[in-house]
């Protein structure tokens, strides 16, 4: 499914609001391969390219265009928020909701849930309400509810800012499973470590354009702008 | 020591026994009257009421809840997904019908009940139903007055609610029918909240409903309407025992509903 979406090219691709240009104009290919992290500074428009190439964002100018039409690509899609929504409902419900909406028999939706609340380690808490659980439980059931419906493309903001280091692990343990089974991954993070254990593409943003792209090791051993270099030295970037 | 009352409403109303007879509203009477007095005889009015079961009180209250009941269950169908709708859907004259519908909170209930004696009277538009004086005229100016106190109360909490959904439901690409429907059920705690300010509007309402309905004997008398006419008749005891069955009959009735709704239990909303 991922090679019948991919690539994805935005071409001038840019949002504004109010007036004022918020991300772009950029000019983008991405292939259906690997895990793919994109990093910036603050406010730098990580979130908004995220949104903007899963649709959820306005596109103002330019376009975002797929190998399939964008109705077959965003039902091949989901999308994983910095802070986890949760629906007011149990972990199982929870996890079940996706699939009912595609009109998934409830025994088989339930099925599904129980197999993948034991893959990122929520099993005990099935029936609980997911609003009681931690935050990095909140996301693992956030991340779990994306992965559920088997999407070919998985967009993660910022998935594990503000988790502690434990919790941060078992989630990237859980997204590098996901990529070994064949779901490509766009994961927007400022966590360099973060990056260079998972990363396999990077995309540099500074300013709402696309500063540097190109594959992991190639980025961190040798960037080409002395923006990226500066950002990988830990110096404030604007 | 006094005799408890054992009369029933219906032996009050046909003259055999009088509240006014009793001692404690001679007694009150000596004493020049006393609001105290008045309460304490309601409540032994409403307790002797209650367990001698007086059939006539049973029709009135039966008859209560069943108008106002049903009047709650339609404004409900209509105020819930009109909330649901106002909350996830933009349009033009959105923020107009939400300022309508919290103004029309304050809908006046004689002036409710005026407008539809006028479309239900005999010369009005639909004169020909038959159904002035009825207990389905009744229900209409209840469900008139009710939709807009549901939907305004109900709209508050799913607004909240699809402020913290909304990117999530709008990333699922979920129909507009299916963000309604997960907005309605996932705040169904909430929306428990309205439909029993809803139901305490229409139990208590009693300015519509006696145009409407007319207060017909066996026919369109409610408990409020029933309480205004022994008002009136000074028979200020038994108005007050009625009351106090009316106020038991809408605690019971939040009290069930809350139990049926489970809220307020732990790890619940």
């Amino acid at each position: 499914m991922v090679s019948d979406l991919f690539p994805l090219t935005l071409k001038g691709a840019e949002t504004s609001r109010r007036g004022k240009r918020l991300v772009g104009p950029i000019d983008l290919s991405l292939d259906g391969q690997g895990l793919c992290v994109v990093i910036g500074p603050n406010g730098s428009g990580k979130t908004t390219l995220l949104r903007l190439m899963h649709g959820t964002a306005r596109l103002t100018g330019g376009e975002v265009s797929w190998a399939c039409d964008t109705a077959t690509a965003r039902h091949h899609q989901a999308f994983v928020f910095q802070q986890p929504v949760v629906l007011r409902r149990t972990v199982e419900e929870n996890l079940t909701y996706p699939l009912q909406l595609r009109g998934v028999a409830r025994k088989q939706a339930r099925a599904a849930a129980r197999e993948w609340a034991a893959k990122v380690g929520l099993e005990p808490h099935l029936t609980r309400r997911a609003m009681v659980l931690s935050g990095g439980e909140q996301q693992k059931l956030a991340i779990a509810r994306a992965l559920i419906t088997d999407p070919a493309l998985v967009f993660l903001d910022e998935p594990t800012a503000s988790l502690d280091g434990r919790a941060m692990r078992e989630i990237e343990a859980i997204l590098l499973q996901a990529k070994a089974d064949g779901t490509r991954l766009i994961l927007s993070t400022h966590d360099m470590g973060q990056a260079r254990r998972i990363a396999d593409q990077i995309v540099f943003m500074l300013g709402g354009k696309v500063h540097e792209t190109g594959p992991a090791p190639a980025f961190f051993e040798a960037p080409q702008t002395p923006e990226a270099r500066a950002f990988l030295q830990g110096d404030i970037v604007e | 020591m006094h005799d408890p009352p054992a009369t029933s409403w219906r032996l009050l109303r046909t003259g055999l026994v009088s509240p006014r007879k009793t001692g404690h509203f001679h007694a009150k009477q000596a004493k020049g009257g006393s609001a105290i007095v008045d309460l304490w005889e309601g409540l032994r009015h409403a307790f002797w009421l209650v367990v001698t079961f007086d059939a006539e009180l049973a029709d009135i209250a039966l008859r209560s809840l069943r108008v106002t009941l049903t009047a709650l269950f339609i404004a409900c169908l209509i105020a819930l997904p009109l909330a649901a709708l106002l909350a996830v859907r933009r349009f033009r004259w959105r923020r107009a019908t939400i300022a309508m519908l919290n103004a029309l909170m304050g809908l006046p209930p004689v002036v409710v009940g005026l407008i539809v004696y006028i479309f239900l009277s005999r010369s009005g538009p639909f004169g020909a139903l038959g159904l002035l004086f009825t207990p389905t005229a009744m229900i209409i100016a209840q469900v008139i007055i009710i939709v807009p106190l549901i939907a305004s109360i109900a709209h508050q909490s799913l607004r909240e609610l699809w402020a913290e959904y909304h990117d999530l439901l709008i990333s699922l690409n979920v129909t507009q029918m299916q963000k309604m429907c997960t907005l309605l059920w996932d705040a169904r705690r909430a929306l428990l909240t309205a439909a029993l300010a809803g139901f305490g509007r229409g139990i208590g309402e009693v300015g519509a409903i006696m145009i409407v309905g007319g207060n017909i004997d066996n026919a369109t008398r409610v408990l409020t309407t029933a309480i205004a006419l022994e008002t009136g008749k000074g028979e200020f005891a038994l108005a007050l025992a009625l009351g106090f069955v009316l106020i038991a009959l809408a605690l019971g009735v939040n009290l069930l509903i809350h139990w049926i709704g489970q809220t307020e239990r732990d790890s619940r909303w």
